[in-house]
Parts: C-alpha cells; structure tokens; sequence
C-alpha cells in the first residue's frame, strides 16, 4: 500500500543525502560563473564606462556597492523564506540553508557600508551620512546579527532553527515598516545641504555593467552558501549513513546506525 | 480566553505588589540614564531641550528591554510557566497577559514620571504634553515587542543582552515617530502625521506581536 | 577604453583612495569568505573520517 514517489518529485532535494552530492557538482560552476560575469562587468564598468560628469571617476563605486546592497536584501528574504520552509515543513536541510545564508548576507549588508562610506564621502564631505538607504542598510545588518546571534545562543539545533525561522519572519515583514519609517524620519529631518542623489544618471553601459555584477555576486552567493551549506548538514548529521557516504568512510556491519 | 488573561494580569501585578523591587528597577535605571545625558551633553538649555525626546524615548526603550526577561523568567524557573502552557489554547492569552502586566508595571510608571523629565530638560508645557501621548501610544509596543523577545529567549544564559539586540530593530519605527512626535510640537508644528502612525504601529503590533510571541512560546518549550 | 594610461586607471581622477578602499575590501572579503567556508567543510569531513578509525 506506498503510492510510488514520482522520480523528480521536489521532495528528494530536502533529503541531505540528494542534496549534498548534488550541491558539491554546482559548486563549480557558481563559482566559474561569478568568476566570468564579474569579469566582464569590471572590465565594462572600470575600464570602459565613461567618467561621470559631477562624480568625476568616484561613481564606480556603484558597480559593487548596489549589488552589494541588493544582495544584502535579496539574501535576507531568501533566508527567511527557507526558514520558514524549514520550521513549517520540519524540514531541516530547508533550516540548514538558511543559516548557511546568514552570513553571507551580513557579508554584503557590511560591504554595502564601507561602499556607500567610501562613495559618500568624496560626493557628500562626511564618511558616514544617515540618509534612508543608509540607515536601513544599518538596521539591516543589525537584523542579521539578531539572528546570528540568536542560533548560535541556542544549544538545541531544532529549537534554534524554529526559533530563527520565527526571528526571520517577524524581521521580514518589519523590513517595509522600518524602511518607510526611515525615509520619513530622514525627510523630516533634511538638513539643507545634505540631499544625496546616489544614482546617477545611468548611460547604457553602466547599467550593464551594474547587472552584470549583480548576477555575479548572485553566482557567489550560491556557491559559497551551497558550501556552507553541506559543511553544515555533515556537522548537524554527522552519524547518519548518508555523510559515511559522503566523507567517503566504510560502516561496520555489526553497527547500528543512530 | 479573557478570564485567563485577566486572571494571569492579576497573577503579575500581585507579583509585582509583592516584588516592589522588580518594579522600581526599571524606573531607576530609567532615571539614571536619563539623568546621564545633560552630564556628558553640557548643560546649555537648548541642546537638552533638543535631545530631550530622544533621550527620554532610548531611555524608555532600554528600561523596557532590561526589565523584560523578568516577564517568563521567574515563572520558567519555578515551574509555572510550564503549568500554565499545559492548559489548552492559552498560550495567546499568556502572551498578551504577560505583555499587558509589563507596561503596567513599567510602561505606566514611564508616562506617569515622565513630565518631571519634561521639565528637568526644559521643555513647553505642550512638547511634554506631547512626550506623554507619544509615551502612551509607544511603550505598550516596547512591551509586546519585549515579551516576543522574552519568550524567544527564554532560558537562554545570554537573555538580556541579546534580548535588546534581536528586538531592538523591530522597535525603531515606534521611537522614530515617537520621539519625532515632541520634536514637532518642540519645533511648532503638528504632531498628527505622528500619531496616526504611532498608533497604526500600536495597532499592527498589538494585533501580531502576542500571536508570534505564542508560537516563540510554543518553540522554546517544545 | 576610458583611460590613457595605467597611472590614471590608479588615479581615478583624483577619487583612487576611495575607488580603491571600497574594491580592494570587497575583493578581500569575498576571497576570504570563499576560503573560511571550504576550510570548514574539509576540517568536518577530515572529524567525520578520522572518527570511523577510532570506532
């Protein structure tokens, strides 16, 4: 009386057995991906965009720092929405991939900050200005830290997965109101001189250049979550048959498995 | 479901009336910190009137972060809490009750104390007006937000700290408008804008802050 | 190509410290990241295997 699994349904992917090997074959070529399209977009976005006409040359700091900062926000809801896979669903290898996200989110939360400082200050004057986007950037990383923060306080990994997955979605659909009460704290309170426009007006070639870094750090992103994600999996799972398998360890008959 | 959040607030104020410790707590750090600020600002009359909303909206917040743990932690320990998540379908109400006896043992106190602070930073009689409402409407969030993250961290050695550091982000909306409220009246204009958000804030969190708080609830006693 | 000469790719107008700073720390960090993380699966594999001939 088994209803047969059809051979692609999507639930031999939650198992971690699938899922490591399968992961380890991709890495590669995330990894070469990324590697070619920053490449290409470098050598459009540096060597061949024409300098800005009020920026000067400073604006190329706009090929790592949006990037940086869309991933900072794409990897944050991609995390949550994992989570929630995982806390709905008991599903644990959807928790593992969410954690395996977290830091490599806060990586680019950071780096957006030291790009948009390093880009504020030659158009701006000042190292750090609390303009909206800025400001949400900040409250972003420290969004990540809570829930860093708060599994690795956990000693039980189900009870921090859940209680992650809890952080994350309660973080989620806080992100608009923190972001519109941002914006109206900072308009409220614009000072004359400080109007940033961050965006300069795009010519063709630099929006090329700006999404072709973008799909870049994307194919980064997979490959190094991707890895930290089976590091994971065989840390949480080290007894089970499947990591034998995989760090490639003979099982001794007589042994039960736990 | 609304006798056993009465009966559960009247559980936490008995409490409290007996541990008047744990509630002056909170309102003497409150004090202090507060009192910190014209000590490292200067004492020039119109810096402090210009900070004075912020400082008395962060000192309320962190007051409210620091007391917070205390909402489960007692009833963890002796093994109430237990006892009281045994009964069916009560955990909401248990969230919302514990949330509710937090502001009346610290959030109330805040409002009631808070005009002496007014006047020690010198403010029109209109911005501390203004300082009380927006305290009114703000720290019942601080207290719902403060049990969600009491009940994620509960039984965990780091509590309080990382209590403020997970919550905290989630309770910016409600300083920014809230501090931005006495700001505006400071300045002249019209605190409406203010207080239409402060209270849709109120209303959003009040409506899903005790239903998360459940579920944290549920996760960390499971 | 925009530029002249490699000194002035370097110069960037005058902007290199900050052109440069904000690069040269995203470059770092997404090498090192790459790094930390392989390093942590090989030492799990490496535990995981050494634990079976100690069985």
């Amino acid at each position: 009386m088994t209803t047969a699994t059809p051979r692609w349904s999507l639930y031999r992917f939650a198992s971690p057995a699938t899922f490591y090997p399968l992961a380890g074959k991709l890495v590669p070529w995330f990894a070469a991906v990324a590697a070619i399209l920053a490449a290409w977009g470098l050598w459009l976005g540096m060597l061949r965009a024409p300098t800005d006409a009020t920026q000067g040359d400073a604006y190329r700091i706009i090929f790592i720092h949006v990037p940086a900062a869309w991933m900072s926000m794409l990897l944050y809801v991609v995390m949550a929405f994992w989570a929630a896979i995982g806390w709905a669903f008991n599903a644990r290898l959807a928790s593992v991939v969410a954690r395996a996200i977290a830091p490599t989110g806060a990586m680019f939360t950071f780096l957006a900050l030291w790009t948009g400082a390093f880009w504020g200050k030659p158009t701006w004057g000042t190292w750090w200005v609390w303009d909206a986007r800025l400001t949400s950037e900040l409250i972003l990383l420290f969004l990540y830290g809570g829930f860093l923060a708060l599994v690795a306080a956990i000693d039980d990994p189900r009870r921090a997965d859940r209680a992650g997955a809890l952080l994350a979605i309660v973080g989620s659909v806080n992100i608009p109101i923190i972001y519109f009460s941002v914006v109206w704290w900072n308009t409220l309170h614009q000072g004359a001189s400080v109007s940033p426009a961050m965006a300069p007006k795009m010519a063709a070639i630099m929006l090329q250049a700006m999404l072709l870094m973008t799909l870049s750090f994307w194919a980064y992103a997979f490959a190094v979550i991707f890895v930290r994600a089976r590091a994971i999996a065989l840390e949480r799972d080290n007894a089970a048959s499947w990591a034998d398998a995989a760090v490639g360890r003979a099982r001794p008959q007589t042994e039960a498995a736990t | 479901m609304s006798t056993t959040f009465a009966v559960l607030v009247a559980r936490d104020l008995r409490l409290a009336a007996r541990r008047r410790i744990d509630v002056a707590l909170p309102i003497a750090f409150f004090t202090v910190a507060v009192s910190l600020f014209p000590l490292g600002v200067g004492p020039e009359p119109q810096t402090l009137r210009q900070i004075a909303p912020g400082v008395v909206w962060v000192a309320a917040l962190l007051a409210a972060m620091l007391s917070v743990t205390q909402l489960y932690a007692t009833d963890l320990a002796d093994g109430s809490l237990e006892q009281m998540l045994l009964v069916p379908d009560a955990r909401l109400a248990i969230a919302a009750a514990k949330a509710a006896s937090h502001w009346l043992v610290t959030g109330l106190p805040l409002v009631v104390a808070a005009p002496v602070f007014g006047l020690m930073f010198d403010l029109s009689r209109e911005a501390i007006a203004a300082l009380v409402a927006s305290l009114v409407l703000g720290t019942p969030v601080l207290s719902l937000l403060g049990g969600l993250g009491a009940a994620l961290t509960l039984g965990l050695r780091s509590g309080a700290v990382l209590l403020i550091l997970i919550i905290v982000p989630l309770c910016i909306p409600a300083l920014i408008f809230g501090a931005g409220a006495v700001a505006a009246v400071d300045a002249g204009q019209s605190a409406r804008g203010h207080y239409s958000l402060l209270g849709a804030v109120l209303i959003f969190t009040a409506a899903l802050a005790p239903i998360a708080t459940a579920a944290a609830l549920r996760i960390a006693t499971e | 190509m925009n530029w002249n000469s490699a000194s002035d790719f370097f110069a960037m107008g005058g902007y290199g410290t900050y052109v440069w700073g904000a690069y040269v720390v995203t470059a770092v960090c997404m090498a090192i990241e790459p790094v930390v993380v392989a390093l942590r699966h090989r030492r799990v594999r490496r535990e995981l295997a050494a634990e079976e001939q100690r069985r």
